[in-house]
Parts: structure tokens; sequence; C-alpha cells
């Protein structure tokens, strides 16, 4: 069976915006880690169909690496740290759930909108692939903001990331070095991460970020 | 030659990098201004061949440099190649200067790397031929210049002066960099060529004209934009202030030609009105400053200004002649009055070219004489000095020449231009807008008082430097300073002097840059018989520096006879300023504060709010009488203060987000992330 490639394109873009919506909801930690596991594989799924209608063999490379460190590494680890940090109580967004549920739909709308309007020139496959990475980049950063807990935090920033090689991908030929620094910059964020996330706990008894604000020194 | 000029450009740039490598060698002060000397006079000579030859015409190239779509341009006409010539005789001169000079200085390593580069950068400047290399090349000459002016930075003041220089000429760029932008328009093309063939729209040029006054201005030191310069200029060592005040001023004076002359579009009448407007309060301020100092370095860098007024004054004649010359030409009006208004607009330019390349001559001449002084006394305050006459003979004589030419005083060059630009004003009754017929005037009689208060200043700066009695032991011990400086002063006070003699062959010679630049040039010179100048027509007026220098030297060598013939014998030599009383203390001389006593009366009091406290000892007391004087620069006091005070109160109020949480720093990102958006949804 031959799918049109156009729509299985849009498919695996459109559920990557799915599990961000997801993924802004979600107020549990671990599922958030799960759903980032997911966020990742469909992110390496897209990647493989780009490969595949691209004729570009060394975007399987990148899909490989997202699937292997994204899917697969971070989330274990995560999922680890967390269980070293005993935090599995509930997360709490900072603004209700409805209210960032419409922000993010009106981030799509937005992304769409601009995308459609000024890249009216450019391939329609790649045109609204971009469209629909900037949503999952808006929506990243939207669930970064409305978290207080470092680890959702690092959640939205990898949702992020994940947005960001979509749309370099869907974009046609990125070279392969860019991609493996990306993966290099995130594996290393990561860790960076990682380790300051077990500094903060050691220092604070807590990963709130909140609690960071508390014991500045020079706050007024 | 244009492939010669760059070679030669880049080889300054390799000989800075050098520098680097070298700065602690011993040999490495004259390894470098050697060949920085080396290099600029092969500049000079292949700027002073193309200014030769060129004619109207141009060579251009474009290198594969800047902007991948754009490239550098580089364009040799005869305005540019007029001011290399101006910019790379200032540099030979001051590299020759420096051989000698730049043994003294305390930490060669900070001079050295950016003295070449500060010179290439500036020979960059007048090449570049679209906004991009200007642009780069402009902050270049801005960044190595306030790099020399902290060559001296273990003094506070110096930090200060330099910081408020790198301020003033950011927000210089900033001006260009907008103009450029509207010249440019939406087609995005930078280069000079296609900004010239686009013709902006009338408010365009008006708004460019005010942009290149802002930028171009604040290079130059133009009032209200000079506050950074009497500070700045004089921080840096002495050959480094003479290039300051000498050769980059000029880079500016060019730029504002090239800018407002060339690209802006035809000009309207009243463009000239603001420009001769600001060039006439800038002569009146500057020399009124310059009249109340005592450093004497910070003086040079305030007659600056004032000659930088006249500079402006004259291209703002020369704009407005222009305006109508080419109005006449559009309506086709009487042809003959397009033709005098051109012929109108020549001889105001030549006036400002002529004095550009005579105020490089002689400021700096007095400024490498300044730091002679400096280095021999180690006193830049008038009230330190005195009596160097005897002391430092060859330097005395080439200090004189250029005073009389900074005072404009035949037959040396300060007159001959300056006496070219009052030409240009005497030809304002012939203009037909009232405005231009009544300011004109107005800033021709600014103009005057400034001349006139610019000859009490040099009688004050040479007269409390080198005559009198020494009013400090250094300066009792001064000594003779080396050769190299002398030589490079001696040679651009030759040049001073020869200037002045042959106007006529200057004049010839500057001709084509004019031309280039208003379209117009005055009548051939060099034809005249015995060496006359006729600006306009030979009923009007005539100027003959030789015979003006004849009959000066006649009559100075027959009264001299006389006097020696007549009253040598009887005469009695006392010390000087002792009254024939014998005796009197070093103080009785003048004082830099006495000599501009009546000037601080008639003046200071209003616009300077000058005051003087006398401060008396209580009876039986024995500690002595003082008198307190305080100036106050009313454009810093008017236009900077209240600037620099909204800047501190936006500062206070805005330094709560300093302390904000880290989720409301991403909350400002992401919120001006979906801000720029939803304009860009908005806008396309």
């Amino acid at each position: 069976m031959t799918l049109p490639p156009l729509d299985t394109a849009h498919m695996l873009a459109g559920g990557l915006v799915l599990v961000s919506f997801m993924m802004l909801y979600q107020d549990r930690l671990s599922a958030l880690i799960n759903l980032l596991a997911l966020h990742a594989l469909v992110l390496s799924l897209a990647v493989a169909w780009q490969a595949w209608i691209q004729d570009a063999p060394e975007l399987i490379i990148t899909a490989v690496t997202a699937l292997g460190f994204k899917a697969i590494a971070i989330p274990l680890a995560l999922q680890r740290m967390i269980k070293r940090l005993g935090i599995h109580r509930e997360i709490e967004p900072v603004v209700g759930i409805s209210a960032t549920m419409l922000a993010g739909i009106g981030l799509v709308a937005l992304a769409l909108v601009v995308m459609l309007r000024t890249t009216a020139s450019a391939a329609p496959l790649a045109r609204e692939d971009i469209a629909l990475a900037l949503s999952v980049i808006l929506l990243g950063m939207l669930i970064m903001v409305t978290r207080r807990n470092a680890v959702s935090q690092v959640a939205g920033f990898m949702s992020l990331e994940n947005g960001l090689v979509l749309a370099a991908t869907g974009a046609q030929g990125m070279p392969l070095v860019v991609e493996i620094s990306v993966a290099f910059s995130i594996l290393i964020a990561f860790i960076v991460i990682g380790i300051f996330l077990f500094r903060i706990r050691e220092r604070f008894d807590t990963v709130e970020v909140q609690a960071l604000d508390q014991f500045r020194g020079d706050r007024r | 030659m244009i492939t010669a000029l760059l070679a030669l450009i880049a080889s300054l740039f390799a000989l800075a990098l050098a520098a680097v490598a070298l700065r602690r060698a011993p040999s490495a002060t004259t390894l470098v201004y050697g060949g920085a000397l080396a290099l600029t006079l092969a500049l000079l000579a292949l700027a002073a061949v193309a200014l030769a030859t060129l004619g109207q015409g141009a060579r251009e190239a474009t290198l594969p440099l800047g902007l991948p779509w754009l490239g550098a341009h580089v364009r040799l006409d005869a305005l540019a190649a007029f001011f290399l010539v101006v910019i790379d005789l200032a540099a030979a001169a001051a590299s020759l200067y420096a051989l000698g000079y730049g043994a003294h200085e305390p930490e060669p390593g900070r001079v050295l790397p950016f003295f070449p580069a500060f010179l290439a950068a500036m020979n960059l400047v007048v090449l570049a031929a679209d906004a991009y290399s200007f642009l780069f090349a402009w902050e270049l000459m801005s960044l190595a210049s306030w790099a020399l002016v902290l060559a001296q930075h273990r003094e506070a003041e110096n930090v200060a002066a330099g910081t408020l220089y790198l301020l003033m000429a950011s927000f210089g760029t900033l001006a260009l960099l907008l103009g450029f932008g509207f010249l440019a328009g939406a087609s995005g093309d930078y280069s000079f060529a296609a900004m010239a063939a686009r013709r902006p729209a009338a408010w365009v040029g008006a708004l460019v004209l005010a942009l290149a006054l802002l930028g171009a201005g604040s290079k130059a030191g133009l009032v209200p934009l000079h506050v950074w310069l009497p500070r700045a200029h004089p921080a840096a060592p002495s050959h480094v202030s003479a290039l300051m005040s000498g050769a980059m001023t000029k880079v500016a004076v060019y730029a504002f030609i090239r800018i407002v002359f060339q690209l802006a579009g035809p000009p309207s009448w009243w463009w000239g009105l603001v420009v001769l407007a600001l060039g006439g309060v800038s002569v009146v301020l500057g020399v009124l400053h310059a009249l109340m100092e005592t450093d004497i370095k910070r003086l040079l860098a305030y007659s600056t200004i004032e000659n930088i007024g006249l500079i402006f004054a004259s291209l703002g004649l020369a704009l407005a002649f222009r305006a109508i010359a080419m109005g006449a030409v559009a309506t086709g009006a009487a042809a003959t009055g397009a033709d005098a208004m051109g012929a109108a607009a020549a001889l105001a330019m030549t006036a400002a070219l002529f004095h550009a390349f005579n105020h490089m001559l002689f400021k700096s001449t007095l400024f490498f004489g300044a730091g002679a002084v400096l280095t021999a006394t180690g006193a830049r305050d008038l009230d330190r000095l005195g009596g160097l006459i005897h002391r430092m003979r060859s330097l005395a004589v080439p200090m004189l020449g250029a005073c009389l030419a900074i005072a404009a005083l035949p037959p040396f060059n300060g007159f001959a231009s300056e006496w070219l630009a009052f030409q240009a004003i005497l030809l304002s009754p012939d203009l037909p807008q009232w405005g231009l017929k009544l300011a004109v005037p107005a800033t021709g009689t600014l103009l005057a008082l400034g001349a006139a208060l610019a000859a009490a200043c040099f009688v004050r700066f040479y007269g409390l430097a080198f005559l009198g009695r020494p009013r400090s032991p250094a300066a009792a011990e001064a000594t003779e300073t080396d050769r190299a400086s002398l030589a490079a002063i001696w040679g651009l006070g030759a040049l001073c002097l020869l200037a002045g003699l042959f106007p006529g062959a200057v004049i010839d010679a500057i001709a084509p840059a004019v031309q280039a630049s208003v379209a117009a040039r005055m009548p051939l010179q060099t034809g005249l018989p015995w060496l006359t100048i006729i600006p306009v027509a030979a009923s009007r007026s005539s100027y003959n520096g030789i015979l003006i220098f004849l009959f000066i030297t006649a009559s100075a060598l027959m009264v001299a006879a006389a006097v020696h013939r007549f009253a040598s014998r009887a005469a009695r030599r006392y010390r000087a300023w002792d009254c024939g009383f014998g005796d009197v203390g070093i103080g009785a001389q003048y004082s830099a504060a006495s000599f501009a006593q009546p000037i601080r009366r008639a003046f200071g009091t209003a616009i300077f709010r000058a005051s003087g406290v006398v401060e008396m000892p209580p009876p039986g007391s024995t500690a002595p009488a003082r008198i307190r004087q305080s100036r106050i620069d009313p454009v810093w006091e008017g236009l900077y203060a209240p600037l620099v005070g909204l800047v501190w109160g936006l500062a206070d109020r805005l330094n709560f987000l300093q302390f904000l949480s880290i989720r409301r720093f991403m909350s400002f990102v992401f919120l001006a992330l979906v801000f720029l958006l939803l304009v860009l949804a908005v806008w396309h």
C-alpha cells in the first residue's frame, strides 16, 4: 500500500503537535516524561518519513539518534532521576489547564497564520511542515513558562528542541554536521541540566524553581 | 592605481598586526613609525597623482569582502583623492614626528598597534563606495582612535573622556546608519552609485541632511555635538591628537560632503541655512572656550571646533548656492543666474576644502609643538609655561608661523582660505531668498568675530607659552626637542607659508574635487599674472600672497633697521614684564586667566555663566586670598545634563527587571516572540 507523501508527513507532524498538547495538560511528572518519549518517537517517525520521501539517507541517522537518545535514553534517565529525587507527586501548572489549552490553541493558530502567509512562494510540503514545527516550538515554550518544576521545564525544552529538528528536516537537506551538532548540544544540555538538578536539590531540598528566587540575596 | 592604494592600506593593517607582535621589542617604536611613514608617503604620492590626473574620472574596484551579495565597493574620484592627500599628509607628518616623540611614550604597546590601524581606517573611509564598507571603516576609525585616547588609561579623566567619546561615536554611527538606510530605501542596494541614482524624495533628503549633520557633525565636533572633542582629543598622545584634530575631523567633513552633496538628492535652499547657522555658532562658542582654556592641548581642541565651524559655514553657503543654481537650471530660468550661483557654490566649496587642508596643516603643527612642550616641561598648563622662545628656539619659530596661520594673518594659508570664505559671504546679496540674504551676513559677522577672537586666542597662547619669563622651574629648564619631531613641525610649518604664498596653485589643485561635489569650479588661477588670485571678478577683489609677504618683510626689515639705527644704543635690557622696576616676581606677568579676563567679562558672564568668587582671609590670618573661577558649558547644561538625567531616571525605573524570577524572564522572552509573530502575521 502506498501512502500519499503529503498527508503522511502532515499526519506525523500533526501527531507531534497533538503530543505537545498532551504534555501541556499532563500534571504528573512520570507521565509527562513518558509523553516526552512518545514525542521523540513521533519525531523519529516523521524524520524517517522525510528521509524516505526526500530520498535522503542521511536523515535516517537523525531519525535513529532521535529514537535512541530522545525517545529511550533521556526519558529513562529522567525517570531514574525523579525516582532518586523522590518527586512522583503532582506538579501544579501555574495557569489553569483550560486557560493553558486555550493559549496553546491560540499559538498553533498564530503559527499557522504566520507561516502560511509569509512563505507563500515555498513548496507546500515544506510550508505546512514548518508551520506545524513552529507550533511545536511555541507549545514547548508554553510548557516551560507554565511549569514550576525544573524537571518539567526540561521536558518542555526537549519538546521545543524536537520542534527545531522537525523544522530543519522538513526544509530539505539540512547538512549532517548540523544534525550531529544539534544532537550533541541536546545531550550536553541534558547532562548539564541533570547535574544542576541534583545540585539544586542538594542545596535547597527541592527542585521548585521558585525556591531559587527566595535564596537570591539581592532580591528586593 | 586603486590596487596600489588598497595594497598600501592592507600593508598598514599588516603593520598594525606586526606591531602587536613587536610591541615589546626595543626597536618597535622606530620600526612601526618608520613603516607608517614610508607607507603613508607612498599613499600621499599616489593620492596627489590621482588628484592631479583623475579630473572628473574615477577608478573603481569591487572586492569580495563584506556583505556577500554586495561586496566591498571602493572608488577613487577627485573628492576622495583630495581628502586622501589631507589625511596622508597629516599621517606622514605624525609618523615622522612620532619617530622622535614616541620615545617618551610610557607604554608604547598601547599605541603602536592602533596607530597604523587608525591611519588605514581613515584612508578606507574615504575610499569606500558602499554604505557597508563605509560604516565598517568609519567604526574601525572610531574604535582605533578610542583605543589611542585610552593609551594613558591610568588617569581617571582620560577614561571618562574615552567613554564619552565612545558613546558619541556610536551615536554618530547610528545616525549615519539610519541615513544610509533612508537613502537605500526599500531596494536595499547599499552602493553609493545606486543611492545617487535613486533621487530620494524631498522629505527623505531633509531627513538625511539631519542625520548626516548628527553623524558627521558629532565626529567633526560641530556644536552642540562637540562635548567629547575637547576631552578626548587632548587625552591621546600628541601625535594622535594632531591626527584626530587634523585628519579625523576632515574625514567627517568628507562624509558630510559625500552624503549631502552627492547622495541626498537635489538640496533645498534652507538646508544651507541650517548648516550655516550651526557653523556660525560653532565658530563663536569654540573660540570663546579656547580663549578661556588654560590647558594648551585642550585649547587647541576647542580651536578645532572653531575651525570646523568655519568649514561647515562654508559648506552651508555652498549648499545654498548649489540649491539655487540647481533650481534655476530645473525651471529654465535665466541661465546666466544659474552660472553665477554655480560659480558662487564653487567658491564656497573651495573655501571649505582649502580651509580643511589648511587646518590640517596648522593644527597638526600646533599639536606637535604642544607635545614637544609637554615632553620638555611636563606641563600642559599655560600658567606653568613661559619664556620657551629662549629655551626652545627651533620650536618657537614654526610655532609662531602656525599661530599666525591659525589666526588668519597674511601671508599665511589661514588668511587665504578665510578670505575666500568671506568672498563667498559677500556674494549673499545676489541670493533670491530673503532668509538667506539676512542670515548669511549675520553668519558672516559671527565668523568675523570668531576670526578676531581666534587672533586674540593665539596671541594669548603664544605669548604665555613662549614669551615672558618661565612661570615654573620646569619651563625654565626646558631643552630642545629631537630632530625628527622638529623636522615634522618645520615641514608642516613651511607648507603653511607656501600654501599662503601660492594660494592660486592650491585652488587649482583642489578644483577637480570642487567640481566633483558642486558640479562647478572656480576660474583658473595659476594663469593670472603675478600669482594673484581673483575668486569672482577682478573688479570685486583680488589677493596676492607674494606681494603681501614682500611688503610685510620689507616694512618689518625697515622698521627693525630704523629701530636699530636710532634706538639700539639707548636701549637697556631688563627682564620681561618687570616694567623697569628690577626684580619683580614672575607672578607679576600676565597669567592665563588675566589675559582672558576682558573676554571673560564681555562674553563669559552671559554665555558661560562664568563667575569669580574672591575669598579674603579674615583679618590677622596669614592665609592667602584666593579667587575661584568657574564657567559652565551652556550646551552641556542645557542639552546633555537633562539627557543624562533622563537615562539615569529610566535606568532606575527599569532596574527591577534585573530581579525577576527565572520563569518571568522566560515568559518575557516567550511573550516577545509571540508579539513579533503577531506583528508579522498582521503586517504581511
